[in-house]
């Protein structure tokens, strides 16, 4: 078999349709993330549009065969614009029984189902908790189901490649991945360049994996398939013009901090503590050895944040990331940076909890611990990204209000978009702003305690500056210079400024906009986060079907924009989707008293649009 | 980094700032103040460039006494708040302030990690066996049996030898001082500041209000000579008030004995030298206790080796290639141009 991917003219027609959701599933050592990133990337490179969903077991190796090792990738694509994931599956691949067990209700009636029946050995289905074989029952007869032995399929596609029969299997996820190119007219030099470059120490690995692609999709062009399963074509979607890169929510805030602290003139000090999903952020700016980015792996979460804070007070960016539990940690430090005034970003990969929880599945459950989560009036900036892609903004407007206002922000991003991916239309970083930190350097009426009128940050004067020698700390401050102080009334009025500051950012910012649908109306859907997608998706639909509805997204969640009490008011309902169990509806109530009602799931899954669309419809009825 | 060399001789009062010393009358932080001023007068480093961190309790209090760049921050976290100064600019002189329960209770973690990553600082615990600014509670150092609000009838759990401590977690520099030794502790602060690296160094303080004398078996006027011991690199390992009682290794034994010169034949020569880069012998000196052993005291352990941020630095130098663009970045792996 060559170790190329070969083109051939192909001599039978493709059915065209819109767009397909397809998920493969398999255990946690198949590969699966792979092949779904590498589908991802022949898709985008295919110019349709898309959204991923990779949903992966906490454990590293899970036990082979069980359930709760199943690992899967799902992506929507098509020719249209797509803003989720997917609802329900137009084709599912598992590679063992208990992927079929775990996946199989999210397969739409007749949807096709590809089981690699080389795997649903009698050991396998028992793992996965079945007394006898699905496929042999009629328990998928609502389902198109394609039966091929890919693991055999697979050893005799690479046997001449000389491995091992363990390793020759460990080739099957690109067995499928190359017959599912075969199925939607997808090319595979990317991959095979992929292979090429990932095994350029092990020629024979990546050949062998080379092979089963193509075997794969030499399987679809000359098997006798199911007259069901047919090649289809999607054309490309109607994009922008421009350059394009697919992104996860990891790499954009990442290559977002380190490209804010450029706009800043800054180096940043970026420290963390591995923790799921956060540590890839760290992973990606650790090898960012030509910007001007330094990593530090803390020897704890506190120990990260507080390092953060030493390198803002000397002059750096101060970042630090984590989850949940870990920003837990961070709080006393976090209340450090509040008083004595240093920039600082805390990255918060949420994921579901409380306590350990799920920690690869995502949640939005850490809005409360990011506005109100720590001891005292401790008030701080709260921003939240809305998509992969959106990481980047988002990450750059945090360092921004972080430097401009000294104070520390929360940046909220989840475990979807963390890990989920996008087409993204790369922006020329020359049209971006640059904020310039200030440092202060007059020893003129000079005390720590100064601080800008008008955006009433105080003054950064990093150590090393000539005459301007001083001390901060955690306790109390004169106002007046900067001293110890534990005057009533001066707690009073620095507590007051401490708030002032942060409600006059509401100032600074874009008012809210409506993403779609009118300024006015019947309901407003509001979100926050990585529901962007669904919520905007099933407004739409609902504004074609000639709904007064309109979606609101807000990304400035602590201060608000200053027009969104204004803006709420003009709706007669208020429906706030969120995967917590109500969290940003308390603050919109408590704000702006407006009779906000929830739509909330906990259950590890980004909203599907018709559970919103189904929610805005039955208050559209009222 | 500003580098113009000052324009005359700083004194003690040059560090001093104009902040009322707030520790209790004839506390042991005052002596140790006076000789941190005096010896950064007598180096000549420069106020602006230096930094003072510390964490909570009453050693904590010491950078607003300092005439230089000084944080306060929170309990037990001073450690990781310097290493993170550090990693900002490498340039800057870092000196870490601490105590007992600071360093080795609620922030022991972070000082293990700053010594055996060998960040390049000072780090002076302040030890006095006592929880002060809390009113007196037994502290992680505190001797079996000490009675405080917290413990009665007397604490009853093992203390940490801060020093061994040290020590194990990888520290290149190890010194012990005593607050009321003016002469001494400035020898010891300057090879502190001296060591490239983590150089830890235990201060001897007395807690008037809440542990008085609690080192008095070994810093009493009429005990030191006895049970005290100045180790100095190449130097015979000799103490006592005729200065004629010395230490050497055991025969058949991984321990150290007292012998005294002109009993059983024992001459200068019988007694073994300090040797400071000597990690069995540091442990050996800094676990030596009365009544069976003197105090060591001094330069007890020192021993170059890369420093973190150096290290990191350089790592990141090295594999620079240039100056990279936020654009470039962005275009970095597949693209495609649609349109």
């Amino acid at each position: 078999m060559a170790v190329t991917a070969e083109h051939v003219e192909e001599d039978f027609p493709r059915q065209e349709i819109e767009s397909a959701v397809i998920r493969f599933a398999g255990d946690s050592g198949d590969g699966m993330q792979l092949t779904g990133s590498q589908f991802t990337l022949a898709t985008a490179l295919q110019g349709n549009d898309l959204a991923t969903f990779p949903d992966f077991p906490a454990e590293i190796r899970a036990p082979t065969g069980t359930t709760f090792g199943v690992s899967a990738f799902q992506i929507n694509f098509g020719s249209k614009g797509i803003q989720t994931s997917g609802d329900i599956l137009d084709v599912l691949i598992v590679m063992n029984p208990a992927a079929l067990k775990v996946n199989i209700n999210d397969l739409r009636p007749g949807g096709l189902l590809i089981a690699d029946i080389g795997a649903f050995s009698s050991r396998n289905l028992t793992k996965a908790g079945y007394s006898e074989n699905p496929l042999e029952g009629n328990s998928l007869e609502k389902f198109k189901v394609l039966e091929v032995d890919m693991s055999r399929l697979t050893k005799e596609a690479v046997k001449e490649h000389g491995l091992t029969s363990k390793e020759a299997l460990r080739c099957k996820n690109m067995w499928s991945l190359g017959l599912i190119y075969w199925m939607y007219g997808r090319k595979r030099e990317a991959t095979v360049d992929w292979l090429k470059d990932k095994f350029k120490g092990k020629p024979e690995i990546a050949a062998a994996n080379i092979a089963a692609i193509n075997a794969g999709h030499a399987f679809g062009e000359t098997a006798e398939m199911p007259a069901e399963v047919n090649p289809y074509t999607i054309p490309a979607a109607e994009i922008a013009p421009g350059l394009y890169r697919t992104v996860t929510g990891t790499e954009a805030a990442a290559w977002g901090l380190a490209a804010g602290s450029q706009l800043a003139g800054l180096e940043m000090v970026f420290c963390s503590y591995p923790i799921t999903p956060a540590s890839a952020v760290l992973h990606t700016l650790a090898g960012m050895d030509n910007y001007d980015v330094v990593t530090f792996q803390a020897e704890d979460e506190i120990s990260a944040v507080c390092a953060a804070i030493g390198a803002s007070y000397a002059g750096s960016l101060g970042v630090t990331s984590s989850s949940g539990p870990g920003v837990a940690l961070k709080t006393e430090a976090i209340g450090l940076a509040i008083s004595t005034e240093l920039p600082l970003v805390i990255l918060n990969s949420q994921r579901a909890g409380p306590s350990t929880g799920l920690p690869t599945k995502t949640e939005q459950s850490d809005l409360y611990q990011a506005v109100y989560g720590r001891n005292a009036d401790s008030p701080l900036v709260v921003l939240s990204a809305r998509s992969p892609s959106d990481c980047f903004d988002t990450a750059i407007e945090a360092v921004r209000l972080a430097t401009k206002y000294m104070t520390p922000v929360i940046l909220l991003t989840d475990g979807y978009l963390a890990n989920a991916s996008e087409p993204w239309l790369i922006p020329d970083f020359d049209d971006y702003e640059p904020f310039p930190a200030k440092f202060h350097a007059d020893p003129e009426g000079f005390h720590p305690s100064l601080r800008d009128p008008e955006t009433l940050g105080r003054i950064w004067a990093k150590p090393g500056t000539p005459e301007l020698m001083h001390r901060i700390g955690g306790i109390e401050k004169s106002f007046d210079s900067g001293h110890i102080s534990y005057d009533p009334e001066n707690h009073q009025k620095m507590t007051d400024v401490r708030t002032a500051k942060i409600n006059g950012v509401a100032a600074d910012i874009p008012a809210q906009a409506v993403e779609c649908g009118t300024e006015s109306g019947k309901v407003a859907v509001v979100g926050w986060g990585s529901t962007y997608g669904p919520i905007s998706r099933a407004v739409n639909n609902l504004i074609e079907d000639g709904h007064s509805v309109s979606h609101i997204h807000i990304r400035h969640i602590w201060p608000f924009p200053a027009n969104m009490g204004d803006l709420l008011a003009n709706f007669d309902q208020v429906l706030v989707p969120e995967m917590n169990t109500g969290q940003l509806i308390t603050v919109l109530r408590s704000e702006f008293l407006v009779p906000a009602e929830g739509l909330n799931k906990v259950n590890g899954q980004p909203f599907k649009i018709f559970e919103i669309e189904d929610a805005v419809r039955e208050r559209l009825e009222r | 980094m500003n580098i113009a060399t000052p324009p005359e001789k700083l004194t003690a009062k040059d560090f001093t700032t104009d902040q009322e010393v707030r520790w209790c009358p004839g506390c042991g932080d005052y002596a140790i103040l006076k000789s941190v001023r005096s010896t950064l007068a007598d180096i000549g480093v420069q106020p602006h460039n230096t930094v003072f961190v510390s964490g909570i309790g009453c050693a904590a209090r010491f950078p607003y006494y300092m005439e230089t760049y000084g944080f306060h921050t929170i309990h037990g976290r001073a450690p990781a708040i310097a290493t993170g100064v550090k990693l900002a600019n490498p340039d800057l002189d870092v000196w870490v302030v601490s105590g007992d329960g600071d360093a080795l209770s609620i922030g022991g973690n972070h000082l293990l990690h700053v010594l055996r990553r060998n960040v390049d600082l000072q780090f002076l615990l302040f030890n006095n066996e006592i929880y002060g600014l809390t009113k007196g509670q037994y502290s992680p150092t505190s001797r079996p049996g000490t009675r405080s609000p917290s413990t009665p009838l007397g604490s009853v759990d093992n203390p940490v030898s801060a020093a061994l401590f040290a020590l194990g977690a990888g520290a290149r520099f190890v010194g012990r001082s005593i607050d009321t030794q003016q002469k001494h502790m400035p020898t010891v602060l300057k090879r502190a500041h001296e060591h490239k690296g983590a150089s830890f160094v235990e201060i001897f303080q007395n807690c008037i209000v809440y542990n008085d004398n609690v080192f008095g078996r070994f810093t009493g006027k009429e005990v030191a000579a006895e049970n005290q011991i100045n180790v100095e690199h190449g130097k015979p390992l000799v103490f006592g008030k005729d200065g004629n009682k010395g230490l050497r290794v055991k025969p058949g034994a991984l321990e150290l004995e007292i012998i005294t010169i002109g009993e059983n034949g024992v001459s200068i020569d019988d007694i073994l030298e300090h040797d400071e880069t000597n990690l069995t012998l540091a442990n050996l000196l800094a676990a030596m206790e009365p009544p069976t052993f003197p105090v060591a005291i001094g330069v007890i352990y020192c021993n170059p080796g890369p420093t973190y941020v150096e290290s990191v630095r350089q790592q990141k130098e090295s594999t620079r290639t240039k100056r990279g663009s936020i654009n470039d970045l962005l275009r970095s792996g597949h693209t495609w141009q649609n349109g």
